[in-house]
């Protein structure tokens, strides 16, 4: 990726920088002059590889879902993430940054979690390292992802309910910087492409193993590299990211990201950013977020706890600004309906989160000829009982 | 030259207090209020606070008056408002504290220069990175002769202390500790802040040191007017306020019990 990666000063195009407090600083300067070097080294690469394969159990498959391409008259393909150890791609980016924050003698290690999968991939992670981990986490999504909780607990993680603001990602990531200032030895361990430079950069670095493998895997299946569009959900856009990443400068493959509509774009329970926001700084980046026009943030409202957040990362930003990308969004509903319609074509019970990413399929009519990657980024066992509610 | 400046070029002896209040809280029109009470009770500085959804470095007492100023419909347009007849009514220096989100939506150029107007003497905005401080706030400060003052902190390097000092007009404001506002992490560090104080002295920086963050009574304060510019008073004050009211007399015990 070149014609779209990050610049020397941390910005995509207009977004990006690092709009931090200056107790961080030390902290993220750190990062910023390291990062590159750490992970680039043959251990370090040996490192993460050797775990992808075994533990991760990488590569994931590209899944030809021949029913649901009956049903759109076209041929998709899944990107199996969902089949990950941990359940969802956070994995790829917490094994990545464990590696780093050992590297830099890092023990205490503090976390944001939405839909508690980034939550469960830290605890995970610190779990295997032997290392103390904190997950901040809205006391709303503590309740509608109650099983990734208990999973958190079980893995030895400190679960801090978070009851400012929206009680969502949003504040679990405020406080979870606040930590952060506070305790300056501790790591941060970020759980998307959001964040001061060089977080956004740093994890869409380690989410791209799974463009990587696309590339691969469907030449494999196909006899050409490119799909022609790759679709992924955006809460702060990490999967998108990963999915994205080896395609950008390929402007053959269209590159397709979905946001959640909540209620409907302009129901004011949205968290459609690109539809609604502006550009503006949010955790420590400059972005589009959704915001009054006296700047203070929106909550946002999504059916799904990795959706529910108001801003996108930089990266995604610079993507829609340059029209690289397009954005979309499902609704709640959509998304519940189309997660049905997978579980009962293929037999795979997507993530709410993801759902979105599939609910597209409705709304854009692909040719028969193309090559269609959608990015299953979760599995849906942790939002059991929001189906079954939303279904009754 | 703005008021800040003039107030340390022709202070002499004894010591300063910059007391910190969110614009909005207790209720929306308490603004102009406090702002007198604080100086006719013998603060010297203000720092007003403009409340910000997501007050990254803010504890808990600061978020939650932020959040309360919102509510009462606190904005950057409603500040200046109240402020409009500033001038007339108090002479005290007064810096702008806040989150640089707010100011970009009001526009930067429009955001200096009508606190140039209403008569505000500096900034303070945590969050401003340099690189965009140079590029959009420094010849509009120059302009109007405004201060701007970053922080530091213990974990700050000399070369960057310098460096940030270079940058700095008014004062220089000193985190006494790597934490969120209202902090008590400060008070068993007396010897840390002693020696972090002490380093900064030994800089020899152009502008006037101010120290901050978790003081909150006279015995701390005597600590740290004895060994820089000055103290600043934010949480301890808002606390106040939420226990004691905002009424002149209440205002005027809580400056008198800090600054003997
Ligand atoms: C399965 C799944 N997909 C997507 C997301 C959204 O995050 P991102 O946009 O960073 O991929 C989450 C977040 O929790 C998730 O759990």
């Amino acid at each position: 990726m070149n014609k779209y990666a990050v610049d020397q000063n941390g910005y995509y195009g207009k977004f990006g920088g690092a709009y931090i407090p200056e107790m961080l600083h030390p902290h993220i300067e750190e990062l910023k002059t390291n990062y590159l070097s750490i992970i680039n080294t043959p251990s370090f690469k040996k490192s993460f590889d050797d775990l992808m394969k075994d533990y991760v159990g990488r590569p994931s498959p590209l899944y030809f879902a021949s029913r649901l391409s009956e049903k759109y008259n076209t041929n998709i393909y899944l990107k199996r993430e969902d089949l990950n150890h941990t359940g969802a791609h956070k994995v790829n980016n917490t094994i990545g940054q464990i590696l780093l924050a050992k590297h830099l003698g890092k023990t205490r290690i503090i976390a944001e979690t939405g839909a508690g999968q980034h939550g469960v991939a830290t605890a995970t992670v610190c779990a295997l390292m032997g290392l103390e981990c904190i997950v901040y986490m809205g006391a709303k999504d503590v309740v509608r992802q109650a099983p990734n909780v208990n999973r958190m607990e079980m893995l030895g993680a400190k679960v801090e309910a978070v009851h400012s603001g929206s009680k969502t990602l949003k504040d679990a990531t405020n406080e979870a910087i606040r930590d952060w200032i506070n305790h300056p030895e501790t790591y941060y361990l970020i759980g998307s492409v959001v964040g001061p430079h060089p977080y956004p950069d740093m994890v869409a670095r380690f989410q791209s193993i799974i463009s990587e493998e696309i590339k691969w895997q469907l030449k494999e299946k196909t006899g050409t590299a490119f799909p022609s569009a790759v679709i992924a959900c955006v809460g702060g856009g990490s999967n998108a990211a990963g999915a994205f990443y080896h395609f950008t400068d390929h402007q053959n493959t269209r590159l397709i990201a979905v946001e959640a509509a909540g209620e409907g774009v302009h129901s004011g329970k949205s968290a459609a950013t690109t539809a609604l926001g502006s550009i503006g700084v949010l955790h420590g980046s400059k972005s589009l977020m959704m915001q009054t026009s006296d700047g203070q943030v929106i909550e946002p409202h999504s059916i799904s706890a990795g959706l529910d957040y108001p801003g996108i990362g930089p990266f995604h930003a610079h993507l829609f600004d340059t029209k690289r990308a397009e954005f979309y969004s499902s609704t709640d509903k959509e998304a519940v309906d189309s997660a049905f319609e997978l579980t009962r074509l293929e037999g795979i019970i997507p993530a709410l989160e993801t759902a979105h990413a599939t609910a597209i399929l409705s709304k854009i009519q692909f040719n028969s000829s193309d090559n269609v990657v959608i990015n299953l980024s979760g599995r849906g066992d942790k939002d059991l009982d929001t189906f079954i509610n939303y279904a009754k | 030259m703005n008021r800040l400046v003039s107030y340390f070029q022709h202070k002499k002896s004894g010591s300063t207090l910059n007391t910190y209040f969110t614009a909005g809280y207790p209720s929306l029109h308490d603004t102009l209020h406090i702002i007198k009470s604080l100086e006719a009770s013998g603060a010297d500085i203000i720092e007003l606070g403009i409340p910000f959804s997501d007050p990254l470095a803010d504890g808990p007492t600061i978020q939650q008056s932020s959040e309360v100023a919102l509510q009462n419909g606190m904005s950057i347009d409603v500040l200046f408002q109240q402020l409009s007849d500033l001038r007339n009514q108090s002479n005290i220096p007064i810096v702008l504290m806040g989150y640089v989100n707010p100011v970009l939506q009001y526009g930067v150029e429009k955001f200096i220069n009508q606190a140039a107007k209403v008569g505000i003497d500096g900034f303070i905005f945590p969050d401003l990175p340099i690189i965009e401080f140079q590029n959009e706030w420094q010849s509009l400060l120059k302009k109007h002769e405004l201060s701007f003052s970053f922080l530091i902190t213990p974990e700050t390097s000399k070369e960057r202390i310098i460096l940030l000092d270079s940058l700095s007009s008014g004062f220089l404001y000193a985190v006494s500790s790597s934490s969120t506002t209202g902090s008590s992490k400060t008070e068993g560090s007396k010897m840390d802040t002693d020696a972090y104080l002490a380093k900064i002295n030994s800089l020899n920086l152009q502008n006037p040191v101010l120290a901050g963050f978790g003081i909150k009574d006279n015995e701390m304060y005597e600590f740290i007017n004895a060994r820089c510019d000055g103290a600043i008073i934010g949480s301890a004050f808002i606390k106040h306020l939420t226990k004691n009211g905002a009424t002149k007399d209440s205002i005027s015990s809580f400056i008198h019990s800090i600054k003997k």
